[in-house]
């Protein structure tokens, strides 16, 4: 792979990973070079997120620092980000506020209308 | 730049010469806390709040008081708690250290305990700070290493930089511990493959499978919600994220908190209790394992943020290793190295980590860390409960 064919904000730790780190943002609505091909980010995407180097089958491990991370609970394109709604542990469950915020949100939404 | 250290009997060096004031049991935690408050800089603050006894507590609080960077220690109890502070006084007295105990229903109340602790520690302040240093070689230095408020870029740039100047440090003779057993889920193999014997091997894979069972019994794993926010997935990712630290040294040992190694070399700290889960979680905050490294002998820690931890430790100087360079700008005074560079191309890992190497030497030779000049003195010890370590753990 030539870095031309890669965005250079990617980041691969080791050879046998599938997916890139980001060593930087990509805002929503740009269009990135994922080995070789055209890939869009619908969302922003922050510094130490992880896209897709290939494409990868549901039940596939996740590879980085050249070992498994966890396992594809979906298909995953080449390009996509990948992260809890994707990938799930082989060890325990992964906590996180994002459902508790989007509630947050919400309510205080509904406050302000 | 020479080392320097302050001789202790047992043989050990210090890089600082402080005054530990140690709360037995919450109920004297005001009265200690007031007693170093004039002199933060040469008095620090530990302490254990529990009431009910407790040997890993006990055993933890008699490996602080006679840490190496500890010169005199002052002893606050209330008088009716059930830590034993007849034993602890022994083992201080007994390590060549002034020693004073207040207690606190004895010796009038409030006011005059703290006017009595605050005398007694002036004093022994005044005596220490005429104390000459003595040469002190990397190889007589102990360092420990976590990482807290982790992101994406801890283990890109701020875990591997720690790694290779624990390399360094390992290759000059010193002890390096690593910790957090918890934390190393899905690392076991890679790590038993550095064992110094296969017996340690198994070791290091039964202390992990011990985390693991812990933590699925718990409900958690060792993962707070911003570790998602900054693109961590999974536990297994944080964890190869965070074994980053451990560089590349053989792994010389096992060791539990306040284990010292007769030697130095690369040790992993096994942090989880033994036994049936009880008293919760093993770690409640990233002090709690700077808190066990220091029993262990540690004379500092490095501790690599991405998100932006902003603690220090009583006792022991903690250099602060920024990971994230757009939090680096934010809380560059609470910043010690800035690992970040690596991501934007202005510095190499190598150069990171003989920068963080530098740091270390200048730490030992008496330099205030970041955290230290801020007064950070954060402290924090919980019950626990551990079998000692079996014969494998420490084959040399």
């Amino acid at each position: 792979m030539t870095p031309t064919q890669t965005d250079p904000r990617l980041l691969l730790l080791a050879p046998s990973d599938n997916v890139f780190v980001l060593r930087g943002a990509i805002e929503a609505g740009e269009t990135i070079a994922v080995a070789g091909s055209q890939a869009r980010v619908p969302v922003r995407l922050g510094l130490g997120h992880k896209i897709a180097a290939k494409s990868i089958a549901a039940g596939e491990k996740l590879i980085k620092y050249g070992a498994p991370i966890g396992v594809a609970t979906r298909d995953i394109a080449s390009g996509d980000h990948v992260h809890l709604h994707n990938i799930r542990s082989d060890y325990t469950p992964t906590h996180s506020l994002t459902e508790a915020r989007a509630a947050f949100d919400a309510a205080q939404g509904d406050r302000k209308s | 730049m020479t080392l320097q250290g302050f001789q202790r009997a047992d043989g050990r060096k210090g890089i600082r010469n402080l005054v530990a004031v140690a709360y037995l049991v919450e109920c004297a935690h005001h009265v200690a806390r007031q007693i170093v408050a004039p002199t933060p800089e040469t008095a620090h603050l530990i302490g254990f709040p529990g009431c009910f006894p407790n040997p890993y507590a006990q055993q933890m609080m008699e490996r602080l008081c006679t840490h190496p960077n500890v010169g005199a220690v002052l002893l606050v109890s209330l008088g009716c708690e059930s830590f034993d502070r007849y034993r602890l006084e022994q083992v201080v007295a007994a390590s060549g250290r002034p020693v004073l105990a207040l207690t606190i229903q004895n010796d009038g109340g409030t006011r005059s305990s703290i006017a009595a602790g605050r005398a007694w520690v002036a004093a022994q302040g005044a005596a220490l700070a005429q104390v000459a240093p003595v040469p002190m070689a990397v190889s007589e230095l102990t360092v420990g290493t976590v990482c807290g408020g982790s992101d994406g870029t801890s283990g890109i740039t701020g875990n591997p930089a720690a790694g290779l100047a624990f390399d360094r440090l390992v290759a000059e003779g010193a002890t390096c511990i690593f910790e957090e057993t918890g934390e190393l889920i899905g690392c076991e193999a890679i790590m038993a493959s550095r064992a110094a014997t296969p017996e340690l091997a198994a070791e290091l894979r039964a202390s992990v499978q011990k985390a693991a069972r812990y933590y699925a019994t718990l409900g958690y794993g060792s993962f707070a919600a911003g570790n998602a926010d900054g693109g961590l997935s999974t536990i297994e990712e944080k964890s190869l994220g965070a074994y980053m630290k451990s560089g590349q040294s053989t792994i010389s040992g096992l060791i539990k908190p306040g284990d010292i190694p007769a030697r130095g070399g690369l040790y992993l700290m096994d942090v989880v209790p033994d036994g049936e889960v009880r008293f919760g979680f093993p770690n409640i905050s990233d002090n709690a394992e700077i808190v066990e490294m220091m029993a262990s002998g540690a004379h500092m820690t490095l501790f690599v943020t991405g998100r932006g931890s902003v603690v220090g430790s009583a006792l022991a100087p903690v250099i602060k290793i920024a990971a994230n360079p757009h939090m680096y700008e934010r809380l560059s005074e609470d910043m010690d190295i800035n690992a970040g560079r690596v991501l934007s191309g202005d510095a190499s890992l190598p150069q990171i980590g003989d920068e963080i190497f530098d740091a270390v030497i200048a730490t030992a030779s008496g330099v205030p860390t970041k955290s230290e000049s801020l007064g950070h003195t954060e402290f924090i010890l919980t019950y626990k409960s551990f079998e000692p370590i079996g014969p494998a753990c420490l084959p040399i």
